[in-house]
């Protein structure tokens, strides 16, 4: 059971944090809304709450709720740049089909 | 594939809601754009060049248009068709321009707005200002990769009706839609966190390139108000560059120039300028009538005793607006510096004396108008940051939503969101000719209704009988500042409406919402389960519906053997549905799919046939 990150979203998430001046790591989880079931949910995090599970990924925390677990088990977060755009990417191997953006899946 | 952003904490925007918005400072000599990403302001910069675009637009005579860093270099070459600082003739009749602007362009009275003279055809400020907003909106749609659902533009506070209308004409020009004009030194406030400080009073020095701006700003309850502004709008940095200009052609040479050589000595002058903020001395290479280029020395000393009257120029309006608002200078809590034109050191020199105290130089002065207009742009966007929200009150303790078929939860509202919010979501129908739809409304994580606690039920009656899946049901959730909440549902072509207000948290103790969070955590796994089988079981449902609705017009398009397929794939499909393994039921569903494929294209054909049959090619509707 892991949540992991690759190099490049460590490196930026760790800009991010720095820029922002707070925050203890990330929050990673699901939301039961969008085209196709599910929406990833991608949050700086500032506390960890009681039920969370925290995974250390490069140097970061990773904090997931244990509702939302299932749905990413085995994620690896990646940042990519696609032109003048650039931002997050959830690798998720639980993945059954996503609708065309990418921004809701079903597992 | 979209990328996302990271959030603040319970931040999240659904799905296709992230809505992006921009801050823009168009400003006389160089405009900006900004946008809050990952929680972050930040400029945006263009496709290989800098964050900053140089106000300036060149007209040429093949009817193309150049925006930016191009139309500035070809100025000297070709100064009658290259508008520099437009946004001083912003609104203006002939009349009330300055007289550099004047001599500079071949300016038309018309009556109302002056027009310009181009080898394009006349121009007015409006269009021109356009064209750099145009440059400004496709550079944020590059960067975002989505459509800006609007911007917020900044203008001095001075601006009056008339330049505060053709600001919003261009705009809209340009394809933007403004969200709303934003004073200049509120946006600086906004920028340096004010608007989430003390309360207090606050004064912004914005020296631009071409105008000269000082603000006094009361902050109270989150909102600022403007006590007093002064300037001087014909005063700037450009001024600093013209006095030096004039200064070094003196020493130069101080024969007359023509019209591109007093230009290139202009832009020269402005190099020297910007490389004195950070070199003691600077050797200026000064155009000269007959022959070419003459080298000169500029120290910092001789431009700063060249422009001590201009800084003394500036001090004057700062000292009425003081007198105006009735202030006392240590009554200033902070003093936030604005525009290029305060990198200089002897300006940064002369405001902390005046005021005793060091101003706000951290954000880069040139770029603090944009980032503060971006972060209002943000917020009235609808991505709200907690804090920025002087409403404030609370947060809901458990989700909202609402009951789907096959007794899932959809939620509308999620946990911890700060309240007043209010959000909707479209709903359709489920059954051809559906008139009514049942709203149940829910509170709390699981994803079955039966786990849930019921707030209340009502009807939306009244939708006109259409195909399912036509008809378009906004149902909104609002929780207001007293953590009351309404529910409304309305068909979008007919506007029937209905609506509910309940007091969601009324009787739950915190032990019993805390017993239901525990419980949406513990039955994480199980949950998930259910909500796969149900969503399967209901697209089921849908599918074999449609299928018996199809056969029901249809059948006699089929094979014998061919029916016999699809009736067999429809009765193993519905034994499967009342089974509890959701991928079975899949097999089930795309099995279906497959034997009716053909079905599909045959009643789509007949369906073309009669639409078409006895009409004439030309009559149709296409």
């Amino acid at each position: 059971m892991a949540v992991t990150l690759s190099e490049a979203a460590a490196r930026h998430i760790t800009k991010f944090l720095a820029k922002r001046g707070k925050g203890i790591g990330v929050r990673l989880g699901v939301k039961t809304t969008g085209c196709s079931g599910m929406a990833y949910k991608l949050e700086y995090a500032d506390e960890s709450e009681t039920d969370d599970l925290v995974f250390e990924s490069q140097g970061l925390k990773v904090m997931v709720d244990p509702k939302s677990l299932p749905y990413i088990d085995g994620t690896e977060l990646d940042f990519v740049r696609e032109g003048l755009n650039e931002g997050f990417k959830f690798n998720n191997p639980n993945v059954k089909n996503e609708c065309g953006c990418g921004e809701s899946f079903n597992v | 594939m979209a990328l996302l952003q990271l959030s603040e904490p319970g931040e999240t925007p659904d799905p296709h809601q992230q809505r992006f918005a921009v801050g823009i400072d168009l400003g006389t000599t160089n405009s900006l754009v900004a946008t809050v990403r990952h929680s972050i302001p930040e400029c945006l910069a263009g496709d290989g060049c800098g964050v900053i675009l140089p106000s300036v637009v060149r007209y040429q005579r093949d009817g193309k248009t150049i925006v930016g860093q191009e139309a500035l270099a070809a100025q000297a070459a070709d100064p009658r068709n290259t508008i520099a600082s437009v946004k001083r003739l912003m609104g203006r009749g002939l009349a009330d321009t300055d007289a550099g602007m004047r001599a500079r362009y071949d300016l038309v009275d018309t009556g109302g707005m002056v027009r310009i003279n181009t080898v394009a055809g006349p121009r007015t400020p409006v269009e021109v200002s356009s064209e750099i907003l145009r440059v400004l909106r496709e550079r944020a749609e590059a960067t975002l990769g989505d459509e800006l659902v609007g911007a917020v533009i900044t203008v001095p506070a001075y601006f009056d009706d008339a330049q505060r209308q053709a600001t919003k004409d261009a705009a809209r020009v340009a394809g933007l839609n403004v969200l709303r004009l934003l004073n200049e030194p509120t946006a600086a406030a906004i920028a340096y966190g004010l608007d989430e400080a003390a309360e207090g009073i606050y004064a912004v020095y914005d020296l631009g390139g071409g105008t000269f701006d000082f603000s006094i700003l009361r902050l109270s309850r989150g909102v600022f108000e403007v006590m007093a502004t002064s300037g001087d709008s014909s005063l700037g940095g450009d001024d600093f560059d013209e006095a030096l200009a004039d200064w070094m052609h003196r020493q130069a040479s101080g024969v007359d120039l023509d019209c591109s050589k007093s230009r290139a000595l202009l832009v020269e002058a402005r190099r020297v300028k910007e490389a004195l903020t950070t070199h003691p001395e600077v050797i200026a290479r000064v155009p000269v009538a007959a022959d070419g280029l003459r080298e000169l020395k500029v120290g910092l000393a001789d431009f700063q005793q060249l422009t001590r009257e201009l800084v003394e120029r500036t001090l004057l309006p700062v000292r009425k607006a003081l007198r105006d608002a009735a202030l006392k200078v240590d009554e200033i809590q902070a003093v936030v510096m604005v525009g290029g034109a305060t990198r200089m050191p002897h300006v940064r020199t002369a405001v902390a004396q005046l005021f005793g105290r060091e101003p706000f130089t951290e954000i880069d002065p040139e770029k603090v108008v944009a980032i503060g207009a971006a972060i209002q742009a943000n917020v009235l966007a609808g991505n709200r940051r907690p804090g920025e929200d002087w409403l404030l009150l609370d947060v809901i303790p458990l989700s909202l939503g609402l009951e789907m078929m096959g007794g899932l939860t959809e939620k509308i509202i999620p946990r911890n969101s700060t309240i007043p919010v209010a959000k909707a979501q479209e709903f359709t129908t489920y059954k051809d000719g559906q008139t009514a739809m049942a709203i149940h409304v829910l509170q709390g994580e699981r994803e079955l209704v039966q786990d849930c606690r019921s707030l209340a039920r009502f009807e939306l009656r009244g939708i006109p009988p259409m195909p399912a899946g036509g008809a378009r049901i906004r149902v909104t959730f609002q929780v207001d500042a007293d953590g009351l909440l309404s529910v409304s549902a309305r068909e979008q072509t007919t506007g029937v409406e209905s609506n509910v207000t309940v007091k969601p948290s009324y009787g739950l103790s915190d032990d019993e919402i805390a017993g239901m969070l525990k419980s949406g955590f513990e039955h994480a796994s199980e949950d998930m389960q259910a909500r796969a089988l149900r969503e399967q079981q209901v697209e089921a449902e849908r599918l074999l519906e449609a299928t018996r609705q199809a056969l029901n017009e249809d059948a006699a398009l089929l094979e014998a053997d061919e029916l016999l397929l699809v009736e067999s794939a429809m009765s193993r499909l519905q034994q499967l549905a009342t089974g509890t393994d959701h991928l079975a039921i899949k097999t089930g569903i795309d099995a279906l799919s497959a034997q009716t494929g053909e079905l599909a294209a045959r009643r789509m054909d007949k369906a073309i046939r009669q639409a078409l049959t006895g009409s004439r090619v030309d009559n149709l509707p296409i």
